[in-house]
Parts: C-alpha cells; structure tokens; sequence
C-alpha cells in the first residue's frame, strides 16, 4: 500500500488531500502515469514526486509503506 | 520559534533577527517579501498559500545548510507563512548574519532564489473575476529538482 498526497492544483483537480494505493512497488513514472491515466489533465511531465519527503527521479522504485507527494510547480516566496 | 519554519499566523520580524544576532555578527540583513497589490496591471483581492509542511520545513533547513556551506559564519533563520494574506502582509522573512555584509547579501539573495526552486510551497492569486494557481508550466528535469 502506498500513500500519495496532492497539494494545491492537484488537491483541486483529483479533489481529495491524499489516498492509498494498493501496489507493493512501482517506479516514479509508473506512479505519475497512474495519476495521468486516473485524473485526466494531472499534467505529468510538470510534475516532481516526492517519496518519504525527499524529491526522487522517475526511475526511482517506490515500495509498500513510503508516502509519497505529488508537487506541482512551486511557488513560495 | 524555529529558525526554518512554516507559520499559520503573522509574522513577527524581531524574533527572527534576535535569533541570528550575536557578538561575532557584523551585518544582518532582513528580507521581507510582501503581498502585493498589483502584478502585471491585475489586481490581487488576496493570496492562498499553502504547503506541505514536514517537508517545506526540512527543504528551508536544507537552504540554511547550503548557505552556511557556501558563505562560512552565516546565520540564518527563515520563516514561510501560509493561508489567507492580504496586501502588504508578510508571506516570508530571512534573516541572515554575518561577520561581514557582503556575505549577509549574498547570502540573503540565495535564500529567496533557492525558496522559489525547491521548497513545496504554492500561491494562489485570487482576483475581483478569477483564481489561479501560480508556477510555471515547467517541464521535469530528467536530472530531478535539487539540480541547479
């Protein structure tokens, strides 16, 4: 079971602050083309997804238990 | 206070620059970035921060430990608030001192700079006729965000 979490765009679009996914493992890309494929318009290739709170790459593995976050483009400051 | 954090309530510069103060700092500089009013002849109503908190706070440590890194002697603290702000309210503060200026300068810029770049942190403009996320349309980097 994996733990997203969607902020600002993406909390608006997929309409819910995070979910569970039921997988053992999938790679970055895998996550964010399940995101592409289940929320029509996520905008994927703008997107950074976070894992256990650190930045990670596509090719990166997510497994059961990591939480992880989907980041749109960042704008503080 | 922490040096590196994200607030729901106004921020109070002082506390901030008190922190960074001590015997062997020449220079503090204090930089505080404000809601504006108009951006582009478009009139802001109000903004919608927000952010993903545990991970905001640690990327704004994060800075603090590039820039002490890279400029020896500096101390820094760095406060993000979020929610509803209005005109000319404070959304960030970074405090910086120094033995010397130049470095509580420089230092103070690349704060604000690496701010905008990595830590998850999101503005909503609200407007008299619309709404809009703001942040650019940017592709990922295949080498991922903390690239520089």
């Amino acid at each position: 079971m994996i733990k997203v979490s969607y902020f600002a765009r993406l909390r608006e679009l997929t309409g819910k602050s995070d979910e569970t996914i039921e997988q053992q493992s999938m790679t970055v890309r895998e996550l964010l083309e399940w995101a592409e494929t289940t929320y029509p318009g996520f905008g994927k290739d703008t997107v950074h997804v976070a894992v256990n709170e650190e930045y990670a790459l596509k090719e990166d593995v997510i497994q059961s238990g990591d939480s992880c976050a989907f980041i749109p483009p960042v704008s503080g400051g | 206070m922490k040096p590196f954090e994200i607030v729901e309530t106004p921020i109070e510069p002082g506390k901030y620059t008190e922190y960074v103060l001590h015997a062997g700092a020449g220079a503090v500089t204090v930089f505080t970035g404000h809601v504006r009013e108009w951006t582009h002849g478009i009139r802001t109503l109000y903004l919608a921060y927000e952010a993903y908190v545990p991970m905001a706070e640690k990327k704004l440590a994060q800075i603090g430990a590039e820039m002490e890194g890279q400029w020896p002697g500096v101390k820094v603290a760095i406060a993000h608030r979020i929610g509803e702000m209005h005109i000319s309210d404070i959304a960030v503060i970074i405090a910086v001192s120094s033995p010397h200026r130049k470095a509580a300068y420089e230092a103070n810029e690349y704060a604000i700079e690496r701010i905008k770049e990595i830590v998850p942190i999101w503005k909503k403009e609200v407007w008299e006729d619309g709404e809009e996320w703001l942040g650019g349309q940017k592709k990922y980097p295949e080498k991922g965000i903390e690239q520089k």
